[in-house]
């Protein structure tokens, strides 16, 4: 009972979260909204006995990704409202394709539900359950089966940190002083410095 | 109890919510990168949701490959706004149409 409660509860919140994030108007409140969207989602994992990945959607994206995204929105001073322009013009095209998208996969899922097709059934092919726990058996598989795959995602998170330094990565415009070994090393204290012996009663002429 | 079904009816709501943010938000690349989060949260939710009632756990290996794309896609994406704002002052992508020549 107590499941199927959550799961709606959080099924309605990740949706409406997901419509807010779309309509909203001021982008910083689309960030939160995502953010939101996320811990439901997370949430929805969790339920179905997912928890390594929900906990990896709630690092990740809500650690990272979520911030990243506040942190340019908060950081480019851009006029929002002028961005909206094209809003209601669009609004009939985008409505028309999501309806027939939406309509296209409810029939799908009533076509599953009357029994006419088979939404994947289990073929004998599943990966064996190696150890106990979902964090266990994520991890045998992944360092065993999957483990080039787990090394390109590793590359893949390399060059996309390498490509964002190149890209956002300014010289700076001020030069600043270099310091010469060489010469610092040649300089005598007989250039830099000079001895006077001025009378007494005068001055020194600099 | 709750089936499959469920959890599709929730991920196709949430794709085409996606879809349409795109649409809707043509000019402001921060939502469009946004409303395409949306969309591979719903494939993730797919994935680990066939995963667990297959009782297949490739499915949420997947969904951790995914993830890692994602992130390095809104990585990428926001530096090219960045770098694209710096340049031109604005983010409306309807004139970046500097390139055709």
């Amino acid at each position: 009972m107590i499941h199927i409660l959550a799961f709606y509860l959080f099924a309605v919140l990740v949706i409406a979260s997901g419509a807010l994030v779309v309509l909203s108007r001021n982008p910083v409140h689309s960030v939160l909204w995502l953010i939101m969207a996320f811990f439901n989602a997370a949430g929805l994992m969790v339920l179905v006995g997912a928890e390594f990945i929900a906990m990896l959607l709630v690092i990740v994206y809500v650690g990272a990704v979520a911030v990243l995204f506040l942190f340019v929105v908060m950081m480019l001073n851009i006029d929002f409202a002028e961005l909206r322009a094209g809003f209601v013009k669009n609004a009939p095209l985008g409505a028309l394709v999501a309806l027939i998208l939406l309509a296209e996969m409810v029939l799908g899922i009533g076509a599953y539900r009357v029994g006419i097709i088979e939404l994947g059934t289990p073929d004998g092919t599943a990966a064996p359950l190696l150890g106990e726990g979902n964090i266990e058996n994520i991890g045998a598989l992944l360092y065993s089966r999957y483990l080039f795959l787990f090394e390109m995602s590793g590359i893949i998170l390399l060059v996309a940190m390498i490509g964002a330094i190149v890209l956002t990565l300014r010289p700076s415009r001020a030069v600043r002083a270099h310091q010469d070994i060489t010469r610092q090393n040649m300089r005598r204290p007989e250039d830099a410095t000079e001895l006077k012996r001025p009378e007494v009663g005068k001055g020194v002429d600099l | 109890m709750i089936g499959i079904e469920h959890y599709l009816v929730v991920t196709s709501i949430l794709f085409v919510l996606g879809v349409l943010g795109i649409f809707l938000n043509r000019k402001n690349v921060i939502i469009i990168l946004m409303a395409i989060e949306l969309i591979l949260l719903a494939v993730n939710l797919n994935l680990v949701a066939f995963s667990a009632f297959l009782g297949d756990l490739t499915g949420q290996i997947f969904a951790m490959f995914v993830l890692t794309v994602a992130a390095a896609e809104a990585a990428i994406g926001l530096a090219i706004l960045v770098t694209y704002f710096r340049r031109r002052g604005t983010i409306a992508v309807d004139d970046v149409n500097r390139m055709k020549g």
